[in-house]
């Protein structure tokens, strides 16, 4: 039998399912939870997942309703506000420029992340340290305007002291992209593209499978701290000063663990 | 009532559409435009952007008419369902269209080995930005041409092949010069896609000034840095693409 096939026809019965699903769905279900909203940097969407079950199972008739973004935007977002109880950014610059606004009280440094070196799986053998890096044909870092690409270049200069004053040069020379977001960067290296890059260490765990891990060496590499706070327009300060106390505990802080996050030095 | 309910809904849509554009004119003073331009970023950024997408958009008008002058013609469903595929990439969300490229076209992707073979790696390089600018901006251009061809008098083709012209003095001397207006106006449209092509190029091309940041990329890398800077070069984007929009047009139409 020949398949009766006709574009026209199936976009008619897409319209109808379409008009169909957006009517279905257009009475919003009556609403008995109270919505505590919290602004996350996209690094922390694993880690807040789980620290959210844990709320909501202490916190019955309380739902957490999490906005993954850049914290770049998060931030941007609240400027022009957008009703958040809690902000948790990747970096101290925006969480501060809201400090600046009067838009938030004081904030705390709660985890911290390590940039760490990702390699092509099949490069594994030959790139061991951060000193083989030049042997990588196509290198893909953050963008200078990123937090990710900025902590690059701080330990590009630091490694040049122990690497030699070329270092840097060989390594830039070697670079294919400057992507707008970490998630980028790891993406062309899982899937082959690029054969190394330096992403956070929760990112590269989360593709553990298909890129290798080269740490890289304390004294050469910088800390990414996150720091969290209430709004001062918290629709529920109560619950969201909860919430940070419980993202602070020891169970916050085993959540974060597993994901990547560390604690920060000095602490 | 009935030209005040037409004036009223056309009034919504033209305020929606415009008064975000004349927002991103106004609310940026000529300093704050001339400080932007004077970024290192523009320079390369729109001279790529002119280059690539003036590539792409001959590859697709080379490729695209004959496809939809064979479209045109043939009825079958077969023809159909080929019609139907080349509009796909119009509802494919541009990072999935980036993704798709990378696993065809890329190290890894169906044509990886064969590519890798000749000695070609297409990702990171300009060439990826012209193949993904002619993915996304293709259907705009097949799609009226298309529509262009069918719309011509059978008769005058009859009449021209009873008179003795080939079949490809038929297309060149009698169906282009019918079709040239709609055909500008597609290539027209197509070409803007391309100008502001942006997810795809960035997953399958990546973003290194000079070789594959176009204007687009370059307006979200300032972004991260300053706002101001990302709104003048949306402007530079903007009066280019007016411009070149209302010269396609005019060219179609004389």
């Amino acid at each position: 039998m020949r398949p009766r096939f006709s574009a026209g026809a199936s976009l008619g019965v897409l319209g109808v399912v379409l008009c169909v699903g957006a009517g279905a769905a257009a009475p919003a279900p009556p609403r008995t939870d109270t919505e505590l909203v919290i602004f996350e940097a996209a690094s922390l969407k694993a880690a807040f997942g789980r620290i959210a079950e844990t709320f909501e199972r202490t916190h019955p008739g309380t739902k957490i309703v999490t906005n993954a973004a850049g914290s770049q935007e998060l931030r941007a977002q609240i400027e022009h506000g957008a009703a958040a109880d809690v902000f948790a950014s990747a970096d101290r610059k925006h969480m501060d420029a809201l400090v600046g606004q009067g838009l938030i009280a004081s904030s705390r440094v709660f985890t911290c992340n390590e940039p760490v070196l990702v390699v092509r799986a099949a490069l594994a053998a030959s790139i061991k340290t951060l000193s083989d890096l030049p042997r990588a044909d196509r290198i893909v870092f953050g963008a200078p305007e990123v937090p990710i690409g900025a902590y690059t270049l701080q330990i590009l200069r630091k490694a040049a002291t122990k690497y030699g004053d070329d270092f840097a040069t060989r390594v830039q020379a070697k670079v294919a992209s400057r992507e707008l977001n970490v998630r980028q960067v790891l993406a062309k290296v899982v899937l082959g593209e690029a054969d190394a890059g330096v992403v956070y260490r929760s990112d590269a765990l989360s593709a553990h499978g298909d890129v290798r891990i080269v740490s890289i060496p304390p004294e050469l590499n910088v800390t990414a701290e996150y720091p969290i706070a209430v709004l001062k327009s918290a629709p529920h300060r109560q619950l969201a000063e909860q919430w940070v106390a419980l993202v602070k505990s020891a169970a916050g802080a085993e959540a974060l663990r597993a994901a990547g996050f560390s604690p920060c030095p000095g602490w | 009532m009935w030209s005040a309910a037409l004036g009223t809904l056309s009034a919504l849509l033209l305020l929606l559409v415009l008064l975000p554009v004349v927002a991103l004119l106004v609310t940026a003073s000529p300093r704050d435009l001339l400080r932007g331009l004077a970024d290192p970023l523009v320079g390369p950024a729109v001279q790529l952007t002119l280059a690539t997408t003036t590539l792409s958009l001959l590859a697709i008008v080379a490729c695209g008419t004959p496809l939809a002058w064979l479209l045109a013609h043939r009825r079958t469903r077969r023809w159909r369902l080929v019609e139907t595929l080349i509009q796909l990439p119009v509802v494919l969300p541009p990072a999935v269209a980036g993704v798709a490229l990378l696993l065809a076209f890329g190290r890894r992707g169906l044509l990886g080995p064969l590519l890798g073979h000749a000695g070609i790696g297409l990702p990171f390089t300009t060439a990826a930005v012209v193949l993904a600018e002619v993915f996304v901006a293709a259907p705009f251009y097949v799609q009226p041409a298309i529509a262009a061809f069918r719309r011509l008098d059978p008769d005058l083709v009859l009449v021209a092949r009873t008179l003795g012209a080939s079949r490809p003095k038929v297309f060149f001397s009698v169906a282009l010069p019918i079709a040239r207006s709609a055909l500008a106006g597609g290539a027209a449209l197509s070409w803007a896609r391309a100008l502001g092509e942006f997810g795809a190029t960035l997953m399958f091309a990546g973003n290194l000034g000079g070789r594959t940041q176009t204007l687009p990329l370059a307006i979200y890398t300032a972004l991260e840095s300053d706002l101001r800077t990302a709104q003048s070069l949306s402007i530079v984007l903007v009066v280019v693409a007016f411009g070149l929009l209302v010269a396609i047009r005019a060219g179609g139409r004389s």
